[in-house]
């Protein structure tokens, strides 16, 4: 396994698509900070499955909402692994309902723990990230943010807002080597899409749903040398839902 | 710490600091502009973390804007630290 210098940031890295991406990233060779808000046991549940498989996981709770939130977990994950020089923004909520009944709470909570949060830590990773001249920030949106899906307008703001912010934060950071590039998950079986599939299954080509290791397998690719050249895109990951 | 900041230490940490990042030993100096040190705005932003982080001295984006020299900048941070 390649020993890393630095250390990889894994926020919703306890479930679903974050634990996924955190096994891939883990068996790349980095070590990798595993922030979760409340499953503790599912946290650390994926870190005894990277130590079992030989690699290096740290668990961090923290609500990425919180506006103090990414300077404790950068804190806590370089005194444990090193320098942050992979941040995966992952973590995020659903607060569904028709625009008209959308109250205030459901819209400001998606859009913070989805969009703002993802800005501060990636305003924080930079820091590490120019010192080191190196540096991959993937952010993890929606076909959602692309197209539209009743019922979601807040989920569908901020991850339009990931991928607009993505483009434009790649092109401020790309002379320094840091990529910043986002991934957009079709239906993807994890618990945040459980009792939705079934619907959808015969509206998406491949008939069926993604699996987290699918989409963890286009973040590795993202994190890893080779992709070196990729910055600003949105990589679709949804077995040709929208193509 | 700031008691012991003098202006003479902040250009050298400066001066030390942009040559890291690229500018050309022989032409940094107090009055050289940042585009004859060939320096950007991502290098004025990471100067900009170095000072905060050694001097606890915040550099705004704002103030970047009136910051037009090295000395300009050893300036504020000593004015700012003390």
């Amino acid at each position: 396994m390649v020993t890393r210098e630095g250390c990889a940031i894994v926020t919703g890295g306890s479930r679903g698509i974050g634990a996924a991406t955190a096994r891939a990233l883990a068996a790349d060779g980095w070590p990798v900070a595993i922030v979760y808000r409340a499953d503790a046991d599912a946290a650390q549940a994926t870190c005894d499955a990277i130590a079992a498989a030989g690699g290096r996981a740290w668990p961090i709770q923290a609500d990425v909402s919180d506006a103090t939130a990414a300077d404790a977990i950068f804190e806590a994950a370089e005194a444990e692994l090193g320098p942050a020089l992979v941040l995966v923004n992952n973590a995020g909520v659903r607060a569904d309902g028709l625009a008209p009944q959308l109250s205030d709470d459901d819209w400001a909570t998606v859009i913070d723990t989805n969009l703002t949060a993802a800005f501060r830590l990636t305003r924080r990773a930079l820091k590490p990230m120019l010192r080191a001249r190196f540096g991959r920030i993937v952010n993890v949106a929606s076909i959602v943010g692309l197209q539209a899906n009743p019922g979601q307008s807040n989920y569908a703001a901020a991850k339009a807002g990931l991928v607009g912010m993505t483009k434009t934060v790649a092109a401020e950071v790309a002379r320094r080597n840091i990529t910043v590039n986002a991934v957009a998950p079709g239906f993807i079986a994890t618990d945040m899409t459980e009792g939705l599939l079934e619907a959808m299954a015969e509206r998406i080509p491949v008939r069926r749903a993604g699996t987290p290791e699918e989409v963890a397998a286009c973040i590795r690719f993202l994190v890893s040398e080779e992709a070196s050249y990729v910055t600003g895109a949105t990589l679709v990951v949804d077995g040709g839902l929208t193509a | 710490m700031s008691a012991t900041v003098t202006a003479e230490q902040v250009e050298a940490r400066v001066l030390e600091a942009l040559v890291t990042f690229g500018a050309d030993a022989d032409v940094v100096s107090r009055d050289a502009t940042w585009e004859q040190l060939e320096v950007d705005s991502l290098d004025l932003v990471e100067l900009a973390q170095v000072v905060e982080d050694e001097y606890s001295v915040e550099i705004t984006s704002q103030d970047m804007q009136h910051l037009l020299t090295v000395g300009h900048v050893v300036d504020m941070v000593v004015e700012r630290a003390a």
